[in-house]
């Protein structure tokens, strides 16, 4: 990268974050970004509000459930949608994901089995999907991690010849992190091709952005000689186009880019949470007014598409979704107690082996053998 | 880029782990190994020395200072299919990485129900006896023993170095591999040719027999051990060595006979005692072979402190004279605490 693109990049991290599609609607230009969206007609623009309806739908639907004490815990990404939708949808299928926990958007997106996404906040298995099945990893639930293992995932494409990208999503909490910071300086040393997707919520739990950064967050991304783009979140089209943007970096051999979504944390952190503690309505309600789906209503209106046949398209495949959650919860199994010693190894291990031989013969003490052999 | 697989010749330690990773990077090209200096200058103890040169800075790569970094990106590239053997350049290094072997590495099969494999190998040169600063000498091995998904070993000679290396970087599960740093100049007979299932990386080994006194160890007291053993003889106990090799899982099915012969042993180790791998095996023992049992296990270990200065790590290291008073004890000779054990 000239020393000309950093200044340039750094203009941008300055200034107000990038936006396509404004709160009441109104379609802005940017030269940039636009021409990345030659291929988003209306049509397109419909489908997005729909993955985004149906994500927000998920998002309800298991907050219910957890109340409901189907599972134990959820977090929610209500405000997130067009971050996650968006930045998705710029991917390809063989491009491989990392992130948090709070990317249900994304798994979405991906193609997951719905009922996959519940398995670990009912409890069941500390994870639902198979990676390799969606090229997405499972949520991580160390803070920042995850960014370490996208930037060696896109070492290994660069090493072994592929032109697929690595995407690490994660959070405003997370920048502070250590790895965070090791793997951009990592992926600028190898000029790796992977996507730093930031979603600044705006809250780590209780704490507030400003506890984390001075500077707005793309700008750390300036010391790494890493170009960055510091986006409107609740914008998808914005999402989209700077994600595309990043992957044809990185496909080209151009290496890392960092994105930062501006957007927020409508929701608690977990349904454990009472947000009512640190943050006061105000902040909410003028957040609620840059809702990222009320904006592509509006938006689509001043198309002229009939507002009421694509809300009838997302409603039923928000209903669907619904559907599909619900009875995916219902027939979940409950593991067997010899799920408990499964998978530890890939080889043998006399130590557990013993230990599970010994549990194994306390179960029979109650007649269980559902654990299977012991 | 070929590599004598049959006949034997004599080699240092760390000759023979150089010999196992050329094997290992020749036989898979999915082998990487990783770390810092690990390339041009061939590793601060030339461990991978003529590996760059040999294979290229895409299979041999140097690694900024960040181990989080280095072994987090392993992750990565253990997802993308490769089969990373990273270096830590130092015992005392290893920490900034403890999250990322602790929380990813060992769990990541669990957490994907099996789907996920990370057969990476983690190579700490570990212990003291070198007279080097703070952070160069420390045994960190049961941090890790600890930590379930795990494989943890360590080597005590070159022919085991070096087999033992190519067993790990071959072993779909994550081992780290702890080399006995002390000891990488000892030198050995090591035939490359040898068939590497004949003797599993788990095993523990009867290296001397004896029938008064177990001796159990690993890594680089194997050494001290062995002239444990050969004074013991002079002085008329015949003490049996058993080098573990494996630290998780240990290997007791050999140790536990042994002390059903002896019923007398000492477990002897560099790192500090409370809580380490010589508690498990006097707990284990004690469980399973009580009955044979003529005294109490003794632990011969460095002592509960931070690594000491240089010049007083010869009060910390288990030597010979410190081991033989174990002995003594457990053979209810006149020992150091004759007259009363304090309390």
């Amino acid at each position: 990268m000239s020393r000309e693109d950093v200044l340039t990049a750094a203009d941008t991290a300055s200034s107000e974050p990038i936006q396509l599609v404004a709160p009441d609607g109104t379609r802005r230009r940017h030269a940039e970004f636009d021409a990345m969206l030659a291929d988003v007609n209306d049509d397109v623009v419909a489908d997005l509000y729909v993955d985004m309806v149906a994500v927000r739908r998920i998002d309800t639907e298991a907050t219910h459930l957890q109340r409901q004490g189907e599972l134990a815990l959820w977090p929610p990404l209500l405000g997130q949608e067009a971050a996650q939708v968006g930045s998705a949808r710029a991917l390809r299928e063989d491009d491989f994901v990392f992130t948090s926990y709070r990317e249900n958007g994304v798994a979405y997106c991906r193609g997951v089995d719905l009922e996959d996404m519940l398995t670990v906040w009912r409890g069941n298995a500390s994870s639902g999907w198979d990676p390799y099945g969606i090229n997405m990893a499972t949520p991580q639930i160390i803070i920042g991690a995850q960014t370490l293992h996208a930037t060696g995932y896109a070492m290994g494409v660069k090493l072994d010849g592929g032109d697929q990208a690595a995407v690490a999503y994660f959070g405003d909490g997370a920048i502070t992190q250590g790895d965070v910071n090791e793997a951009l300086g990592f992926a600028a040393s190898y000029q790796a091709p992977v996507v730093f997707f930031c979603q600044n919520n705006h809250w780590a739990i209780s704490e507030p952005v400003d506890l984390q950064s001075r500077v707005p967050i793309a700008q750390r991304a300036e010391g790494f000689g890493i170009p960055h783009l510091r986006i409107d979140g609740n914008d998808i089209l914005a999402a989209l186009a700077a994600t595309r943007i990043a992957l044809e970096r990185a496909r080209s051999g151009g290496g890392p880019t960092f994105i930062e979504a501006v957007t927020y944390r409508m929701g608690p952190h977990t349904t454990a949470d009472d947000p009512t503690r640190y943050r006061d309505q105000a902040e909410l309600d003028e957040w609620k007014e840059k809702d990222p789906l009320t904006r592509i209503e509006e938006y689509l209106h001043t198309r002229g598409m009939a507002v009421d046949g694509f809300r009838e398209a997302a409603q039923h495949r928000a209903d669907d979704v619904a559907e599909k959650l619900r009875r995916g919860i219902t027939t979940m199994a409950d593991p067997e107690w010899a799920a408990v010693f499964e998978n530890v190894y890939a080889e043998d291990h006399s130590w557990l082996n013993r230990q599970r031989e010994q549990y194994g013969r306390y179960q029979n003490l109650f007649g269980s053998d559902a654990g299977g052999e012991a | 880029m070929t590599t004598q697989t049959t006949g034997t010749s004599t080699l240092t330690l760390g000759k023979s782990i150089n010999r196992g990773l050329h094997h290992a990077l020749a036989d898979d090209d999915k082998v990487l190994v990783m770390g810092e200096d690990v390339g041009k200058l061939g590793g601060v103890f030339r461990v991978t020395d003529g590996l760059q040169q040999e294979f290229g800075p895409e299979r041999v790569l140097d690694s900024p200072l960040a181990e989080s970094g280095i072994v987090g990106t392993a992750v990565g590239l253990a997802y993308r299919g490769f089969r990373p053997v990273v270096e830590i350049q130092f015992d005392g290094f290893v920490y900034p990485a403890f999250d990322q072997i602790v929380s990813q590495v060992a769990k990541l099969r669990y957490r994907t129900q099996g789907r996920v494999s990370m057969p990476l190998t983690i190579r700490i040169p570990f212990g003291g006896g070198i007279g080097s600063p703070e952070h160069h000498s420390e045994s960190p091995e049961a941090y890790f023993a600890h930590t379930a998904g795990l494989r943890v070993v360590s080597p005590s000679n070159p022919q085991d170095a070096h087999v033992m290396i190519r067993q790990a970087i071959a072993c779909d599960d994550p081992v780290v591999y702890f080399e006995p740093k002390r000891r990488y100049h000892e030198k050995g007979e090591v035939d490359e040719g040898v068939d590497l299932g004949a003797l599993p990386l788990g095993a523990a080994q009867v290296v001397v027999a004896g029938s008064d006194v177990t001796l159990v160890t690993y890594g680089p007291l194997v050494k001290t051990a062995l002239d444990v053993a050969a004074a013991a003889a002079d002085e008329g106990v015949s003490v049996e060595v058993i080098d573990l090799r494996s630290l998780s899982p240990i290997d007791f099915a050999p140790v536990e006979a042994s002390v059903r012969k002896t019923g007398r042993v000492v477990i002897t180790h560099e790192a500090g005692q409370f809580a380490g791998l010589g508690a498990e095996i006097a707990a284990s023992l004690t469980e399973r072979c009580f009955y044979h049992l003529e005294q109490p296990p003794v632990r011969i270990t460095g002592f509960d402190i931070p690594y000491p200065p240089s010049k007083l790590e010869q009060h910390h290291l288990p030597d010979l004279d410190r081991i033989l008073d174990g002995v003594d004890r457990v053979m209810e000779r006149t020992n150091s605490l004759s007259g009363g054990a304090a309390c």
